[in-house]
Order: C-alpha cells, then structure tokens, then sequence
C-alpha cells in the first residue's frame, strides 16, 4: 500500500432486521484504503456496495467489526461526532444529484461552508474555486432546474470539493448521465484526485466509471470476491 | 445560515405560501370570531344593564325575592333620600332610580270611547332633570323614530311597534291603566311625545317610557322607586369591582332581619346573567384555544406532508454534515417565520371583517323575534374590537404553527441516518 490509510475497516459485518430474521448486507470485510486513492465497489445490486458505503460515510454502523475513518472508529461515535466527520472531511456525490432546487448553483455549493462557519468572503473565494474545478462559473446564478443532467452532477462535485475533503463517497454517480457527460464528470474527479489528492471511493457497476478506477474491490453476495490495484 | 433558510422559505412557495395561507385563514377567523364574540356578549350584558340590570342594584329585600313579579307595594320608600346617600358615600357609581310597571294602555276616540288598547311593559326614568344621564344611557335620542323626547311632565314615549299597533302618533293622548303600589287602581293620561325603537324584541314589543315623577305620580309612589341602578362610569361592567360595592354597601346599609331594608345585587347576581359574565371573560381564551388546538393539528398534517417532501433536501444536510438538531432548530425557526407572517395577514384581514361588523353589524331580527329571555339580546350583532384582538391571534399563529412544526418534525428525527439516506435514493 503506497498510501497511508486512512480507512480501515476490519472484519466488518452488517445485518438488516427482516421481520423476526435479519439479513446480512456484509460478511467479514476487512480493507484499507490509504490517501489519494481514486477506488470502487463494484458488484451487482444486492452485493453491499452502498451500504459499505454508508458505513464508511458514518451515515450507518456496522453490526460487528471495526471501521475506521480518519481514526475515527464509526461504531462509537455519537450522531454530533458523525455529523462533525461527515460536516469536516468528507464529501457526498449521488446518483440522482440531490441538490437544493430553489437555491442557485452559488448557493448549493456555498452550503457546507455555511455549517463550517466560514466568513462570507472566504466562501466566495472559496465557491468560486470549485466552480472553477467544474467549469461551472457561468452558472453561479442558475437554479438546478435550469442545468442539464451533466452540469447538476457537476455542481454536486463542486458541493462536495469545495471544503477540500479527505474523502469523497460517490454512489453511482454516472447513473444519470450520457456516455458523455459520464466521461466529463470522471475526468473532472480523476483531476480533482491528482490535483488535491483527495481520496474518492465509488459504489458502482458502470463500466464508464470502472474503467477510470485504479482500486477496484468487487463484492458479491455482501462478501469480497477481488480486490484488484492498476498502477496509475 | 438564517440568509440561506430565508431566501429557501422565501422561493418555495410549497414552503412558505401555502403554510401562510392556513396560519392566516386561522388567525383569520381566531381574531374575527374574538372581536364577534367579544361584541355579542357585551353587548347583551350591557344591552341588559342598561334597560333592566344596571351593574349595581339595589331593592328591598322583599322586592329583591320577587323581582320578576315587579312588586311595587314592596318599593323603596324613600328612595330620593337614599339617592342622596348614595351619591355621598359612592360618587364613582351613577347612580338611577327607576320604577318598572305593566299596565294597559288605552286609546281613546275623538267621543272619549277606547279606540285601542294594548297591554305595556312600563319604565319610569329620569328624563327631566338636568344632569340625568338616562338619555344618554338608554340611547334614546337615537332611539327616536318619530316625534320627540319627552320635555315635560305628563309625556311618554312608546315604542314604535306598539304605537302602530295601537295607530298611535305623536301628539296623540294615551291613558294608562294599572295599579297603584298601595292596590288601587290607577289610571294616567300620557301625550305620546314621540315613538323609539331599540332593535330589541323584547323592548319593542310594547313599551311605554316615562319621567319617574309621572309614574310616581300615577302609581301613587311619592319619593318611592322600585329600584336603585348603578352604573360603572367606564361604561363597562367589572365583577370584582361590583363585589366590592356589594360588601360595603349591604354591610353598611342592609339589615338581614328587615325585609324592607335595601340590598344590593350584582349584575352577575341577577337571573341568567352568571353564565354570560363567565363567557364573556373566557370567551377570548376558549375561542383562542379552540383555534390552536384545530390550527395545531391541520398544520401538524401540513409540516408532516412538507416533511415528507423536504426528506430529500434533509438527507443531504445530513449527508453533507449538519446535525439533525440543527435541521430541526431550522425548521422550528422557519416555522416561527411563517407563523409570525401568516399571523400578521390573518390579523389584518380579521381585523377588517369585525371592524365591517363594528361598523354595519349584522340585522339577526328575524332569529330574535318573540324572544322573551332575561338576558336581551340585540337585534343587530356588532363586532367589538379590542386591543386584544390586535394580539390575539399570535397565539394560535405562532404557537401552532410551531408546535405542528415540532410534532411533524420528531417524525423526521427518530428515523436514522441511513434510513434518510436511503430514501433520499429513491
């Protein structure tokens, strides 16, 4: 492993309650993944990719096992401490873009930096960088339903990059988007990764999005089946 | 961050419009229904103490037990020494000694013969001193439909309805046939001055208005009165102030052992007139409750839909790093937002429609008619705005709105994190 790690997760399990049954999501994974990695899960729906992630972006625990973000072990850590991670170090990409559609491109982006307390020039500057990354600062001013499908997910990564987060969670981020625009977003991320050295971890089965990993860990039935590294 | 929630609430009218529109109609009918209210039963109190109550009164004991018979026989005797009394050792209160009476009115032809007759409810006033404020009180001058009011001994005024019953006009002689307080018979020729209309069934049935020398005079009653009334200058009724006068004065003048000796009563005191005192002093708070119980509920449904509508937008706050009571403070903040604007829409528009029923009120003579009830009731319903009703209606506004707010937001918070996550999916 080239990189320190900065997650580690060992021996984790997860299990849903089903009725009286439980289902079990994920069986005794142990990884790590070290900085600057650009890495996915890969798996069919139903393999544990989203909920791997989920736990890794302390929006969920794991049922048994050890995760740990940043040093921060998820299971023991308070809603507050899990907000604070998620508000400090990481950043969220989704499928469907999820921005706030009656606030501007400006406004969605400015967002995380208004939980930071950052003073208002600090947050222009800082805004203004991440669109820049995007290619978006024409745009400060439009609202979400005035974008097309690709420029959203590019807003979303500017929301998700402008407070330089250590690690970057993207749930089936293509899913939406046209070959394309697919290829864009990639190489927008596979910039920012290079440029800031942030670590960006995918859940996806999209081909366009593999074939840009250099990490891939495919899961099948909540197990690991490979964990494949390609040189950069 | 309080910029940022504003111009959201501000752009999505889902959040903002329609939220204001349900506190406004609310605080709407809150503030309507208070002043509507408020002036009903005012006005039926006062309605009431000013023909027949008074806020104060004071009779025999013996009267006081037979009231509803109008036992003349068992009047005050001296009631004009009284009077003086009572305005030494009560100056604040204005005081009116009055004489009710029935009796039957006839109307002679031009040869002397009945022409018409009519039974009348009589009320013998202070019409001719100079510093009466019986005028004033019973609204008479506005009162007035025909003629004029009566300026000298020997004149009455009879209520509109029953001088065209009895095809009676101003100028016309009228005689009045009743008992003296001693049992004998009395009979009185009146000139009918002029004709009045109150708005009231009950006064306008059949109505004869005298000066109290007059009924004195023809009751054979000299310096007697039925009853002493006392009336608040303020022009409105106080209990605890009334409770006050009533235990100076019994305990000054009243001898338990003597029922001929004077006692005073309440308005509260006098038949059917409790429940209505208790309602009109409750009746802001109970109408105010009832709206925010029923404002709370329909915005508790309405911040549950919003809510289900915004777990979207709460997934990604919570995904992005604020923690869940931050989005909930927000929601209450946003919540007092919309409270504090749809109470200030509500209030206005309130406020118009019971300043339109101050000022045209409402003719209910129709519902009223025949009514015979202790307590009167005024044929036209006046709205009465008060100060509270510029306040009032914050209560159910705000409160509900945040307390519909809180309620449909624990919803939201209990579920987990991943749970909004996940939903923010799909």
């Amino acid at each position: 492993m080239e990189h320190p790690p900065i997650i580690q997760i060992e021996h984790l399990t997860k299990s849903f309650p089903m009725g009286k049954a439980s289902f079990t999501a994920l069986t005794g994974i142990s990884l790590n993944f070290g900085k600057g990695e650009f890495a996915g899960f890969i798996g069919p729906s139903g393999s544990g990719k989203t909920t791997l992630l989920n736990i890794i972006g302390s929006l969920d625990v794991p049922t048994s096992g050890e995760v740990l973000v940043l040093g921060n072990s998820i299971g023991g850590l308070t809603a507050r401490q899990a907000a604070r991670l998620r508000k400090e170090n990481l950043g969220f990409i989704f499928q469907s873009y999820n921005l706030l559609a009656v606030h501007t491109v400006f406004e969605n982006v400015e967002f995380p930096l208004l939980l930071l307390n950052y003073a208002a020039s600090e947050r222009r500057r800082m805004v203004m960088d991440a669109l820049e990354w995007v290619g978006l600062t024409d745009k400060i001013k439009s609202k979400p339903p005035q974008l097309s499908g690709g420029e959203c997910q590019r807003v979303a990564i500017a929301r998700a990059m402008v407070k330089k987060p250590s690690l970057v969670l993207a749930d089936e981020p293509t899913a939406n988007l046209d070959a394309a625009n697919s290829h864009n977003i990639l190489q927008t991320m596979v910039k920012l990764n290079r440029e800031l050295n942030t670590t960006f971890l995918f859940a996806t089965h999209d081909d366009k999005v593999i074939g840009y990993l250099r990490r891939k860990v495919y899961l099948l039935d909540g197990k690991i089946d490979k964990d494949e590294v390609f040189p950069n | 961050m309080i910029g940022f929630l504003f111009k959201g609430l501000i752009r999505d009218k889902s959040r903002s419009r329609l939220p204001i529109i349900v506190v406004a109609i609310g605080v709407m009918l809150s503030v309507f229904m208070h002043a509507y209210i408020t002036g009903l039963m005012v006005d039926m109190i006062e309605l009431t103490a000013r023909f027949s109550s008074g806020h104060l009164k004071i009779m025999t004991r013996a009267y006081a037990d037979n009231a509803d018979q109008i036992p003349n026989d068992l009047a005050i005797l001296d009631a004009d020494g009284l009077m003086q009394r009572l305005k030494k050792d009560f100056p604040e209160i204005d005081w009116a000694a009055r004489i009710r009476f029935g009796g039957l009115v006839d109307v002679p032809d031009s040869a002397g013969e009945t022409r018409a007759q009519g039974p009348a409810m009589g009320l013998g006033l202070d019409l001719l001193s100079k510093d009466t404020h019986e005028t004033d009180r019973l609204n008479l001058r506005k009162s007035l439909v025909r003629g004029r009011l009566p300026g000298s001994r020997g004149e009455a005024l009879l209520s509109e309805n029953f001088s065209r019953k009895l095809k009676v006009n101003p100028g016309d002689q009228v005689t009045l046939i009743g008992s003296t307080m001693n049992g004998g018979m009395a009979i009185y020729n009146f000139t009918v001055s002029g004709t009045v209309r109150f708005g009231t069934t009950a006064l306008d049935r059949g109505t004869l208005i005298a000066d109290i020398g007059d009924v004195q005079h023809a009751l054979d009653m000299p310096a007697a009165a039925g009853e002493i009334d006392g009336y608040f200058t303020e022009g409105f009724y106080d209990d605890d102030e009334a409770t006050a006068y009533l235990g100076r004065f019994n305990d000054r003048y009243s001898a338990g052992g003597d029922e001929f000796s004077p006692v005073m009563l309440r308005l509260s005191d006098q038949e059917g007139m409790k429940m209505y005192i208790f309602l009109a002093e409750r009746m802001g708070g109970i109408v105010t409750l009832v709206f925010m119980i029923a404002m709370s509920l329909v915005l508790w449904n309405a911040g549950l839909l919003g809510g289900l509508r915004r777990y979207g937008e709460i997934g990604v706050r919570l995904a992005i790093g604020e923690e869940k009571g931050h989005i909930y403070r927000t929601m209450i903040y946003e919540s007092v937002m919309i409270g504090m604007a749809g109470t200030v829409v509500g209030t206005i528009i309130g406020l118009s429609f019971a300043w339109l029923l101050q000022t045209y009120g409402l003719d209910i003579g129709a519902f009223t008619k025949g009514s015979s009830a202790a307590v009167m009731m005024p044929d036209v319903i006046r709205a009465r705005i008060t100060l509270a009703d510029y306040y009032i209606g914050f209560i159910p506004g705000v409160i509900s709105t945040v307390i519909g707010t809180a309620l449909s937001g624990i919803g939201i918070y209990r579920r987990n994190t991943a749970q909004l996550f996940k939903e923010l999916e799909t």
